[in-house]
């Protein structure tokens, strides 16, 4: 069967749906930030995705650069870096419309939102470059490059900011981090997300392939005929 | 590996110093930059004061651009790229040779551009000349490693002008904030003895991204 991804696709949705009425109408308030705390269910699953998926992205360069014909690794690249960047840019609207009403401020230059927007951008400009390359090889080794380049940034990133030491965010949120009576709901929006990019990736990474066929197969000349019969006239 | 590094070394060198006039573009346009900030800062000689080494390192990096762009431009015209694959020497010293020659270029413009900031902002070095150089040394190879490998893309993709600094300018951040860090305590005093950590970081970047680059780079060509 076709397309069976779908159903990941839809469990994930389910899931998602589950997991967040759970968050939202069935577990008590938090102590000090009230119901304000509630975007975590979000928040949280959306940072683990993201991370997970830009790694993700990075396996499948180091695979594309072995490849002798990286056709399919190069679109799961492609769209694993998409995917990587829409949740980026989730994660830091999700940040900011938290950061208002408990820090004060959409924004601040703490080591975690700075490599987050870092990771974002770099990863827009690999799509970037990925639209200004032409030929198949060259998209797929560019790409490839470029995505090994920006993944070994994030780190760097991130503790070069560390080390100027400013951050209002609070601690990494793990399972011993967080009241217990949080964790269901947390877990069912985490595999949620897992599966949504999951299922993302691989529709993205089929419509690729497809425009990289039609793209084939529009640009290359019609075989040119060696033996005519008849006079030329 | 080493000589035929050298030999691709000595051929930029070559062709920068053969056209003067794409040398004294970059550094006009690195100088205008520096002119700007203050303008755009306005005449508050303390703020110039205490932020030349941030102006400074905004110079360079913009100015980067321009100069690591130029010299992947020359070898894609005429296919020399091709010609200078053809040699029987590892894609690696290639990669080494133009970065090492984009590395002069940009210490040669931060030369020129160090006293020049420090005449217009008032700027004066409280710490060692010899630390300035280093971590101006170390900084301007965190510019030209990753920036030289990323030429060597966008020189030969359509959109050229805008793609380097796309992709240059986010991954160099680390590099940005490290070193404006350390010139900054060079420049104005160190009391807590912070610098060396700030070297360190850039050192380490320079090393993650020249050894990265240079394995990488054969990729990059080969497409």
């Amino acid at each position: 069967m076709r397309d069976r991804e779908n159903l990941l696709g839809a469990l994930g949705l389910l899931l998602l749906c589950l997991g967040s009425a759970w968050g939202l109408f069935y577990t008590p308030p938090e102590t000090k930030m009230a119901s304000v705390m509630r975007i975590f269910f979000i928040h949280v699953p959306t940072a683990w995705n993201a991370l997970l998926i830009a790694t993700f992205a990075f396996a499948l360069a180091v695979g594309v650069l072995f490849k002798k014909s990286p056709g399919k690794w190069d679109a799961a690249l492609a769209a694993t870096v998409e995917v990587a960047c829409v949740y980026t840019v989730m994660l830091l609207i999700q940040g900011s419309i938290w950061g208002k009403p408990t820090w004060g401020t959409y924004w601040d230059w703490d080591p975690r939102l700075t490599s987050a927007a870092v990771m974002g951008v770099a990863f827009a400009g690999v799509l970037s470059l990925r639209s200004f390359a032409e030929g198949p090889r060259r998209k797929a080794l560019w790409t490839a490059v470029a995505t090994i380049i920006a993944y070994v940034d994030v780190p760097i990133v991130y503790f070069s900011v560390q080390m100027t030491d400013r951050t209002l965010h609070q601690n990494l949120s793990s399972p011993t981090s967080v009241s217990s009576i949080y964790h269901w709901p947390l877990r069912a929006n985490a595999f949620a997300l897992l599966f949504i990019g999951i299922w993302l990736i691989i529709r993205r990474a089929r419509t690729i392939l497809l425009e990289a066929e039609d793209d084939a197969g529009g640009s290359s000349p019609a075989p040119e005929a060696t033996l005519v019969a008849g006079v030329e006239g | 590996m080493i000589r035929p590094a050298l030999g691709v070394l000595r051929k930029d060198l070559k062709l920068d110093l053969a056209s003067p006039g794409r040398l004294a573009a970059v550094v006009l346009f690195s100088v205008v930059t520096l002119l700007l900030f203050s303008f755009a800062v306005g005449p508050d000689t303390s703020s110039l004061q205490r932020n030349t080494a941030g102006y400074l390192w905004l110079a360079l990096t913009l100015s980067s651009t321009l100069a690591l762009g130029e010299s992947f431009r020359l070898e894609v015209e005429d296919d020399a790229l091709e010609g200078l694959l053809l040699l029987p020497v590892p894609p690696a010293a290639i990669f080494y040779g133009k970065a090492t020659a984009n590395l002069l270029f940009l210490l040669a413009l931060a030369a020129l551009l160090v006293p020049l900031s420090f005449g217009l902002y008032g700027a004066s070095v409280r710490g060692s000349f010899l630390e300035l150089a280093v971590i101006i040394a170390l900084g301007t190879a965190g510019l030209a490693g990753p920036g030289t490998l990323y030429s060597a893309m966008t020189a030969r993709a359509r959109g050229s002008d805008v793609m380097l600094p796309l992709l240059l300018f986010p991954l160099v951040i680390p590099v940005l904030i490290a070193s404006v860090k350390a010139t900054s305590l060079v420049l104005l005093g160190d009391p807590m003895g912070d610098r060396g950590a700030w070297f360190a970081l850039v050192g380490c970047f320079d090393l993650v991204y020249w050894t990265l680059c240079g394995l990488l780079f054969g990729k990059v060509v080969d497409a």
